[in-house]
């Protein structure tokens, strides 16, 4: 045993996952902070929808769609600057936000979009028949019914954080990734690349668990 | 008082107009329980969705109790909705909330009742419709029917002065549309609220409604009472509907009548008449025999009627048409 894992040092592998964690854990809230809005956003202003407005809807889903369609290591790289300018430093824990940021907010936004759209008309058209307001219908009405699919977009966005946080990794980002690049990668030291993987797997399987958990806990269909 | 004065609705498709609804006048009085019946794509829909103006008209005014709605502005039209309440075909309750929240909620939306007086009335309100049982429910562990009971009870939960009905029986079978149009007949009676009722069944119209109109290709085509529409219908779509709700086949019929004998008439009873001995008074005074081709004795609404269609041999006809008409018996000549 002692031989198998020479290379892993627990304390280091101990502090990058703490690291993943608070990566995927912020990134993920402010995804979700930027990303619902925009994702209730996009939905309203759609074709036919409550507050249609096309030319509204063509911008903002061009925008979403230019941050979903670049590549996420090349989307760490531009970024650089920005993080740069927005908190001083584009390294480290820290430096990794912005950019994951930038890769899970549209995506979650398009999630959040999507299971709007699932909400039943019919039960959009019954609350304004009892005079209710546009905020009234978005808050009383359409998220409360999309919560599950919320919630599984939040899952979904979150599993994708995990494999993005790693990635940043390469730009010095921190976190298992770093580590498995750094040891596991340039120093050949498998068992490292071995652990930090399992280490990976072991964390979306979790996270699965959890949202799958909640979405039934939530859902009264 | 609802009041239709020339509205119209047409949408835009691909820059051309479609008219959905020609220019309408109807008149729909208060405490009525009216009735619209149409082939689906007929207009029916739409014509429901002009009085709460979720669909908003391209011409003409709707006055309710006088006052012209297309002139409301946003707050006014959200105030004007919490006093019309509605029902639909697929219920269109909110999954996420249960029987008793959904009950509450345009009292919620409303913001002017305090959380005691929303208790009580969804209290009440859980028990006009005997769903005090399920309050905790959520309605994907309802039936159909009880949906439908949740969801005139949100509809009431306002205390609104008009309720449209959106084809409100159509997703429900036989037995339970039965019981939901007692609930509405009840609530229509007990409270004096006006109903709207759009369907494409002419039964359900005969059971609960007043006045029908009868729309064809975004056309009220015929309107009227009841009895009259459904017993003398006019118009060809009219007299469509009035044979498919009797399931009477119109060949079958018109062989029927080809292989009797002699004249063949048709007899109306309404009311009183339905219940006299009169065919057999009939026929001795005049001398005619006669043979019962087809008929139905039933009720419209609270009126009991019936209808037969008879065939006359020998006698004197004349004197048996006048004994008939004398007795208040509505007689059309079919041959």
């Amino acid at each position: 045993m002692e031989a198998l894992l020479s290379n892993v040092d627990w304390t280091e592998i101990g502090w990058a996952s703490w690291d993943t964690l608070v990566m995927v854990g912020m990134s993920l809230l402010f995804s979700v902070l930027i990303g619902l809005p925009i994702g209730v956003l996009l939905f309203l202003f759609g074709k036919r929808q409550l507050l249609e407005q096309p030319v509204a809807y063509a911008v903002l889903s061009f925008v979403v769609n230019v941050l979903r369609s670049v590549p996420f290591i090349i989307l760490l790289i531009v970024m650089i600057p920005f993080t740069v300018m927005l908190i001083g430093t584009s390294l480290g824990v820290a430096g990794a936000i912005p950019p994951l940021v930038a890769g899970g907010a549209p995506f979650f936004a398009r999630l959040v979009e999507t299971s709007l759209r699932e909400v039943d008309r019919g039960i959009i058209e019954a609350t304004q028949a009892m005079g209710a307001s546009v905020k009234q219908i978005i808050f009383g009405a359409l998220l409360p019914e999309a919560l599950p699919g919320i919630i599984a977009g939040i899952t979904v966005t979150a599993i994708t954080l995990v494999s993005y946080a790693a990635m940043s990794g390469v730009i010095g980002g921190g976190g298992l990734g770093d580590l498995a690049i750094r040891f596991g990668y340039q120093r050949f030291q498998t068992d490292v690349m071995v652990i930090t993987v399992a280490l990976l797997v072991i964390f979306v399987q979790v996270l699965q668990m959890v949202g799958d958990r909640l979405v039934l806990y939530f859902s009264r269909k | 008082m609802i009041v239709f004065d020339q509205v119209q609705k047409s949408y835009q498709v691909g820059g051309r107009a479609i008219p959905a609804l020609h220019p309408t006048d109807m008149t729909i009085e208060t405490g009525e329980v009216f009735g619209i019946v149409g082939h689906s794509g007929a207009g029916k829909s739409t014509l429901v969705r002009l009085i709460n103006l979720l669909e908003p008209p391209t011409g003409g005014r709707i006055l309710i109790d006088d006052e012209n709605i297309t002139d409301y502005n946003a707050a006014e039209l959200r105030a004007f909705r919490r006093k019309v309440g509605m029902i639909f075909q697929h219920f269109n309750l909110l999954s996420s909330k249960t029987v008793a929240d959904n009950i509450a909620f345009p009292m919620k939306l409303a913001g002017i009742y305090s959380k005691m007086e929303i208790r009580d009335r969804v209290e009440e309100l859980l028990a006009r419709v005997s769903l005090t049982d399920h309050a905790n429910k959520y309605p994907s562990q309802l039936s159909g029917g009880q949906k439908q009971r949740v969801g005139i009870a949100r509809a009431l939960a306002c205390r609104p002065t008009i309720l449209l009905c959106d084809e409100a029986t159509s997703a429900l079978d036989p037995q339970t549309t039965q019981s939901v149009l007692k609930l509405l007949a009840d609530i229509n009676r007990e409270l004096g609220l006006t109903i709207v009722l759009i369907t494409h069944e002419m039964d359900v119209v005969r059971r609960v409604c007043d006045r029908v109109a009868v729309m064809d290709a975004g056309e009220v085509v015929e309107m009227g009472p009841v009895s009259e529409v459904f017993l003398h219908p006019k118009h060809p779509t009219t007299r469509d509907f009035v044979f498919e709700s009797e399931s009477i086949d119109r060949d079958e019929l018109q062989e029927d009548l080809s292989k009797a004998d002699g004249r063949i008439l048709r007899l109306t009873f309404k009311g009183e008449s339905t219940y006299k001995p009169l065919l057999g008074s009939v026929a001795r005074e005049s001398g005619v025999d006669f043979s019962i081709l087809s008929g139905r004795i039933d009720h419209i609404k609270d009126t009991p009627y019936g209808q037969l269609t008879l065939s006359l041999v020998g006698g004197d006809l004349d004197v048996a048409m006048q004994a008939l008409k004398a007795a208040d018996v509505h007689v059309e000549v079919l041959r």
